[in-house]
């Protein structure tokens, strides 16, 4: 229990959500225009596959005399390009042959997994295709020396920067722009962005086939910037959990990037708990707690701020605030025995999270009022 | 629904119905055939080497037939349960997940306890329906309560579930047969295994189980209160609270059945099939392509088992058509997102081959309730 452990776990937890926030901006663009899309499994698997592809490929073609970096960026572009195309196919079926979206996006997930497998089959496995390997890390000048918080932000591989560059740059549009005021009007009320000359059905398609393309990094970085290669089902249900950050975070980027961090951050706490150099009962009840006595607060607060509210479950509230600081209390004090909690369970944490999330456990959501319907010009 | 408005305008005219309700997926088949032979061509094998390997390895030999009807059965009892649950307008992508668990309450009701044949395989058949309603149940009470979508709460139960078993049955679990390398459980007794039908085949009862599935399903759903109900919440939920049912305790019925014929399929892979235990990889995507099966069969019990057939017998061909032409068998998986694909957008199917639409169709609305909202 000391800073270094924290320092590695936050990092951590950027890297872990970084796909998650990605494929989340791909959900965001689709469902803000009125389109479900819960194929971003099936876009980031055949990113993954394709940015592996795309890199190996392109290496071989130039015999390696082109720094490893450009391979990889070449399959980083050929991932997109190919998610993007796959996006297409969603809006395609769902725009054009008014397919039920979610029908549509099975059908895309379906795709992927029977493409993608092929692929490795065919030609990835019998080949012995290895890979050029993964992204260097980059430190940004000066802000990379702030003492824990450089370590934290600035010390990554390029992607997770991409990322959050592209998370301020889609919540300013989306809120500050033409097409961002127009791709909200066609989400909410097509007929009247129809009405005010908004072309309702090229803003979708637009929006799906970006969106295609952002989780067609999403998937790339498994590959580009995680373990180097593709591996058969490798998103296991990423672009799932992406789905669930984007409703948690409320249709914005910054929601989703949050709420990304925290589905990161108990996949980091698997991963750093499973290293063994932290006794496991301890951190999880440290966390546990800050995390219970953090809902605790904002609880307190709410309550507070809505005074006209009756002060019944004022105890409730209370409680989970003392329940909480009484648990950080324990975990900093006590002396714990060493328990091997199974490595099965504390991946459990992302999928428990997901669930205990979309059930309204922390708020209702209201998505996008014309979701899911197509759009019929009068 | 839409089938009893048929019989009423055209009562004399039956045949021109079927060939209307099977035409389009028929044309699916074969489109979703050509198109995967392109990729064939592409990994330069011939494409109908490939499809004759296909066929003689589904039906060739009474061996083949037998391995198609045992391919077959949990399509049948999975594409079941995702049609149920169409029909009472939820979708349920967690059969996977369902049938994982029916599975595992099945084969420690197996193996854990010994008891005269009489109660032991029912009682393990029925083990594994509860397990899948159980596993079902969940979302749908979390959608009932809170409008939880049940798209991704299934899915990640599905992975909870996948977890937790390979934890029970992975090294000291406690579900791990003792004395073994693999990941596996023991096997269950004599007296909870399925009897086999033809002495010397692997051809066992639980194909025989599927289909009176399927008439139970068709009865329930079109002869029963608890049906009608279920298919009104499925057509218009605001019209159902309306007339007075119980929408959301008909959320978690419909998903629990819909569990239990998913639980059921996984208990009959464990209880009928050698070598009679669970173990890793096992049945894996069978959920999945039971989505495709479901939606092939026009949501239908009676076409779900006719789809059903035509997977078992594709995947029971692959075998022979990749020994015979080295196309890996996931072109299989290919053929059946297109299959999904063409049936799903059938607009597609008539313009290439011309066909008026009949008027009004089943139209499936999944994407109401997206999101948490409600």
């Amino acid at each position: 229990m000391d800073t270094v452990f924290f320092v590695g776990l936050l990092s951590l937890a950027l890297i872990k959500a970084t796909p998650l926030a990605l494929g989340a901006m791909c959900g965001l663009l689709c469902e803000r225009s009125g389109v479900i899309n819960i194929g971003i499994e099936g876009m980031m698997l055949v990113g993954a596959m394709t940015s592996f592809l795309g890199s190996v490929i392109f290496n071989d073609i130039t015999g390696g005399t082109l720094p490893k970096t450009v391979s990889l960026l070449v399959g980083l572009l050929v991932a997109m390009l190919s998610a993007g195309f796959i996006a297409l196919l969603h809006a395609w079926l769902s725009i054009q042959y008014k397919v039920d979206q979610i029908i549509s996006g099975t059908v895309i997930n379906l795709l992927a997994v029977g493409i993608t497998n092929f692929t490795a089959n065919a030609y990835i496995d019998p080949n012995h295709l290895s890979g050029v390997g993964v992204f260097t890390e980059v430190e940004i000048p000066i802000l990379s020396q702030i003492p824990i918080i450089g370590p934290i932000l600035f010390q990554h591989q390029p992607l997770v920067y991409v990322m959050l560059i592209l998370v301020g740059f889609l919540q300013y549009a989306l809120f500050n722009t033409r097409w961002g005021l127009r791709t909200r009007a066609v989400g909410e009320h097509p007929r009247a962005a129809d009405t005010v000359g908004i072309n309702v059905n090229r803003t979708r398609y637009i929006n799906v086939t970006l969106g295609g393309v952002l989780a067609g990094i999403g998937g790339a970085f498994l590959v580009l910037e995680s373990v180097g290669r593709f591996q058969k089902l490798m998103t296991t249900g990423r672009g799932f959990i992406a789905l669930a950050a984007l409703i948690f975070g409320k249709w914005t980027s910054v929601g989703a990037l949050l709420s990304g961090l925290l589905f990161g951050f108990s996949e980091a706490l698997g991963v750093r708990l499973q290293l063994g150099d932290v006794n496991e009962l301890q951190a999880l009840i440290l966390l546990g707690g800050i995390g219970v006595a953090v809902l605790g607060a904002v609880w307190v607060i709410l309550k507070a701020r809505r005074r006209q509210e009756d002060k019944r479950s004022m105890p409730l509230v209370v409680g989970t605030l003392v329940v909480g600081l009484a648990m950080v209390a324990t975990a900093l004090l006590a002396t714990f025995p060493e328990v091997e909690i199974p490595i099965q369970f504390l991946g459990l944490l992302p999928y428990i999270l997901t669930i205990l999330v979309l059930t309204g456990f922390v708020g209702r959501a209201i998505p996008p009022a014309a979701i899911g319907r197509p759009y019929e010009k009068q | 629904m839409s089938e009893d408005s048929e019989a009423i305008q055209q009562p004399r005219n039956l045949a021109a119905v079927i060939v209307g309700r099977i035409s389009i997926p028929l044309l699916a088949i074969f489109t979703a055939l050509l198109v995967a032979s392109l990729a064939m061509l592409a990994s330069g094998t011939n494409p109908i080497k490939a499809y004759l390997a296909l066929g003689e390895g589904a039906f060739g030999t009474q061996k083949a037939v037998i391995e198609t009807l045992i391919k077959a059965t949990p399509f049948i009892l999975g594409g079941l349960g995702i049609a149920l649950a169409f029909r009472g307008g939820l979708f349920n992508i967690g059969v996977e997940g369902q049938l994982f668990v029916g599975s595992a309450f099945a084969v420690i009701i197996g193996y854990s306890i010994e008891l005269p044949a009489f109660i032991h395989l029912p009682l393990a058949l029925l083990g594994g329906m509860f397990g899948g309603a159980i596993w079902a149940a969940i979302p749908g009470y979390f959608k009932a309560r809170s409008g939880a979508h049940e798209v991704i709460t299934t899915i990640m139960l599905n992975f909870i579930a996948l977890r937790v078993i390979n934890w029970a049955i992975g090294v000291n679990g406690p579900m791990r047969a003792p004395r073994t390398v693999v990941p596996e459980t023991p096997a269950v007794f004599e007296s909870a295994r399925l009897p086999i039908l033809i002495p010397d085949t692997r051809l066992h009862a639980g194909v025989i189980i599927a289909v009176f599935a399927a008439l139970v399903v068709y009865w329930f759903l079109w002869r029963t209160v608890a049906g009608f109900e279920l298919r009104t919440v499925g057509a218009n939920p605001s019209a159902a609270r309306y007339a007075g049912i119980n929408v959301e305790f008909n959320i978690v019925r419909t998903m629990a059945l819909s569990g239990a014929l998913a639980g059921l399929g996984g208990g009959i892979q464990v209880l009928g099939l050698a070598p009679y235990n669970f173990t890793t990889g096992f049945n894996v995507g069978l959920g999945f392509d039971s989505i495709a099966v479901a939606v092939l069969g026009g949501i239908h019990p009676f076409g779900v088992t006719m789809s059903a057939l035509l997977f078992g017998a594709m995947d029971s061909g692959a075998r022979l058509m990749q020994l015979r032409t080295k196309v890996p068998i996931d072109i299989i998986t290919i053929v059946q997102g297109l299959i999904l694909t063409f049936v799903a957008a059938n607009q597609i199917i008539r313009s290439i081959y011309r066909i008026r639409a009949r008027g009004e169709e089943d139209q499936i609305s999944l994407g109401r309730l997206w999101g948490g909202g409600s």
